[in-house]
């Protein structure tokens, strides 16, 4: 199943590498990874996807909370949570394919951010799901560049992640 | 306020903090430390001749005192050398606190002279690591290095310290601090009440219970209350390789150590028990033997520390996270409460067929009841370590290399008392015995030391020699000398139709003799077993000087009993050479 795991590490050099050589030490695979500082300026957030079972999940979840930069983890996948993944994707943009390109971009409340005379870059938030879909409905178009800030995650209602 | 250099902070540091023995060697990089080390600081340092040897030093006499062992290397190989003795103390939880210099700060990622990424190398195999940035954090980082090392389940920790940090003409007020306070780690100070109430019921509904207890009973001054427990309730122990001492190795209640070269009585135990009380242990897949078919009946109560080790494998069904000695104090208490309102548990007249099961067992094939070895022409490893046993009292500290000798010294010298057995378990590590050994003569300059090898194994590290010559530390090595590598050779036989890759030295092995004389120790070569004891009283007579025993044994000895894989359960296993469960 798939999992997001967000967690707050202490803001220190080195806390990301270990986060992220556990993984592969231990045989495990991240599918997305976003890391950013937080309010508190000595804390990052870093927020993670991954598929696998329940028991690898929770090995993980104990390995995570092991380390010692780690201050505090959730798997927000136990709970009613949000979730957002970011997306710029520049495609080719001429001829009858520029119209198109345009509406299936309004289908998807997408926003052309950079428009050039050949092409346009498209940005789009959502889940994961709804990014994959938008870029399946691309096919028709020349995708030049994708990328994207892969998942950041919360809990919803009163349920927080903080010290 | 004192001003201290960088390099002055870290010798008054490590002088706060109790330091017994600094193990090291220095370079470029450490020059200032090793400076302010020669100027002013109480800590005798201990000059190894290879890195590996200073971290197994340091492992020897973490495991031995259960005070954090102390590293000093330079850069670059310095700390790549430091590497194997790291990750052998990681996988065996053994504390231990690492200063390894780093290049100045302004040359890191230049590929200067003697430049690795130390943090990056040993992450892996590290409980922690801190890259110190600023000199006046050098005090408190060395304070959280040892708090991090000595408390939950121990482990190494890497202080990687550049070069320009320690300059003489730096100065910077010095305090240590008393205290550590992290708000991202505080291990387990007590296990949960609720849990141990369930597991004391159920430890006292058991018909036919099995005590398996880890290194963490070791590692967590366990022993005695385990030993309460175990007498309490006349319950079997067995001891993980790790574990051994953990319960008195003589008891009748003592099954012998577990796994793959465990005792029969111990892996039938454990396969036909209803109830397994683990303690400090991880189930390790050198005890398991196959997990889906591991100890079908059985209901396991695991007390561990590290959450992590709980349900890893194997699955708990009272899982316990707490210290072992706080859980035991507890567990017991309960188990108090429980007899005293109801005198029926725990089952006497089960646990009195339990027993009958167990000595049928051990008569059939107890390792040191039912048949012991073969015996041929030659000396066989099993009568060496007899022989060790009984000259000295039963009562030294053996630390051991990793092969053979490793699991005839586990299974044959009967330690009594924890601490006393010192080998490399979960890494595997050969060329641990003789720099540990060293390490344990200088933390109990007064007892027996000795380091059960093979002429693999000591070639590994055998420079260490000089070490124990400069720093008198009369060490006995008991060289059991098959000309093989003994266990692969064990392993080929069995499962390469006798096909020895590379196992054997043909005609290069040095004469050990001329060779610890060269470095101004004994040495004494042992080819007959009626010259076995002799030899071995001679050796342990000589108290001030360290003495060699290359005893030649029957190289075609295997260690048995051995787990059948793969697929075998616990009870399956190979009893000898012919003979099978």
């Amino acid at each position: 199943m798939r999992r997001i795991i967000s967690m707050l590490m202490e803001n220190e050099p080195g806390a990301l590498s270990r986060v992220v050589g556990l993984f592969s030490q231990r045989g495990y695979n991240i599918e997305t990874l976003n890391v950013a500082p937080t309010d508190d300026p000595t804390l990052s957030r870093l927020t993670l996807t991954t598929v696998e079972n329940d028991l690898r999940i929770e090995q993980l979840t104990k390995q995570l909370n092991k380390l010692v930069d780690v201050v505090k983890l959730a798997d927000l996948t136990e709970g009613a949570h949000i979730e957002r993944d970011l997306m710029l994707i520049k495609v080719r943009a001429t001829g009858t394919a520029r119209e198109e390109v345009k509406r299936t971009t309004d289908i998807f409340r997408g926003q052309i951010v950079d428009v050039g005379p050949t092409v346009y870059t498209i940005q789009l938030t959502g889940t994961s799901d709804k990014l994959d879909s938008f870029v399946a409905a691309m096919a028709g178009a020349e995708i030049l560049e994708v990328v994207r800030s892969g998942v950041a995650g919360i809990s919803r209602g009163e349920k927080v992640l903080s010290l | 306020m004192e001003l201290l250099s960088g390099g002055e902070m870290i010798a008054r540091a490590l002088e706060d903090e109790g330091v017994e023995y600094i193990f090291g060697y220095p370079g470029g990089a450490v020059l200032h430390i090793y400076d302010a080390l020669f100027k002013n600081c109480k800590v005798p340092h201990v000059l190894v001749r290879h890195e590996q040897a200073a971290t197994h030093a340091a492992d020897g006499y973490a495991r031995a005192t259960g005070k954090p062992g102390v590293v000093l290397v330079t850069s670059g190989p310095g700390a790549t050398n430091a590497v194997t003795g790291i990750a052998t103390a990681y996988m065996d939880s053994i504390p231990m606190v690492v200063l390894s210099g780093q290049v100045q700060s302004h040359l890191i990622g230049e590929d200067a002279f003697q430049e690795t990424d130390m943090i990056g190398i040993s992450r892996p195999i590290v409980k922690h690591s801190f890259m110190v940035k600023r000199t006046e954090d050098l005090p408190k980082i060395i304070k959280k290095a040892f708090h991090i090392a000595a408390s939950g389940r121990p482990g190494p920790v890497v202080i990687d310290i550049p070069k320009d940090l320690t300059r003489p003409d730096e100065t910077f007020e010095y305090s240590y601090p008393k205290t550590v306070k992290m708000r991202s780690y505080s291990p387990a100070q007590r296990g949960h009440t609720g849990q141990i109430k369930k597991a004391a019921k159920l430890l006292l509904a058991a018909k036919r219970p099995v005590i398996y207890s880890g290194g963490g009973v070791i590692l967590g001054d366990a022993s005695e209350l385990l030993t309460q427990l175990a007498r309490k309730l006349n319950y079997p122990v067995t001891n993980t390789l790790m574990g051994l001492g953990g319960y008195p190795g003589s008891d009748r209640q003592f099954l012998g150590m577990l796994g793959m070269h465990g005792f029969y009585e111990a892996n039938m135990a454990m396969h036909h028990s209803d109830c397994i009380l683990a303690v400090g242990a991880r189930f390790d897949d050198r005890v398991t033997n196959t997990v889906s078919k591991f100890c079908p009946g059985a209901k396991i109560i695991h007390i561990d520390v590290d959450p992590a080790s709980i349900s890893k494998t194997v699955m708990a069904d009272i899982p316990i996270v707490g210290p072992v000695q706080s859980v035991l104090t507890e567990l017991l208490a309960q188990i108090d409460l429980l007899t005293e309102k109801d005198n029926s548990i725990p089952d006497q007249s089960a646990l009195e067929r339990w027993w009958q099961q167990i000595d049928e067992w051990r008569a059939a094939h107890g390792l040191y009841t039912g048949r012991r070895y073969d015996e041929s022409d030659m000396i066989m490893p099993q009568q060496v370590i007899e022989s060790l046993y009984r000259a000295t009292g039963g009562d030294a500290y053996v630390t051991s290399d990793v092969g053979q000798h490793q699991m005839f010294a586990a299974q044959y010298y009967r330690f009594d008392k924890p601490r006393r057995w010192i080998n490399s378990g979960g890494l595997g590590t050969m060329g641990f015995g003789l720099p540990a050994a060293m390490g344990v003569k200088l933390a109990f300059p007064d007892s027996e030391v000795a380091c059960v090898t093979g002429e693999g194994s000591i070639q590994m590290n055998i420079q260490e020699l000089s070490t124990c010559k400069q720093y008198n530390t009369p060490v006995k090595i008991i060289n059991l000398r098959n000309n093989y590598l003994g266990m692969v050779k064990q392993w080929q036989d069995m499962q390469y139709e006798g096909r020895y890759a590379m196992s054997t030295y043909e005609d290069s092995l040095p004469d050990f003799i001329k060779l610890v004389e060269a470095y101004g120790h004994v040495g004494i070569q042992v080819t007959k077993l009626a010259d076995l004891d002799g030899a071995m009283e001679a050796a342990f007579a000589m108290k001030d000087r360290l003495v060699f025993l290359d005893i030649f044994i029957d190289p075609m000895e295997h260690v048995y009993p051995m787990h059948i894989a793969p697929n075998g359960s616990m009870k399956d296993m190979w009893l000898s050479k012919n003979e099978r469960t």
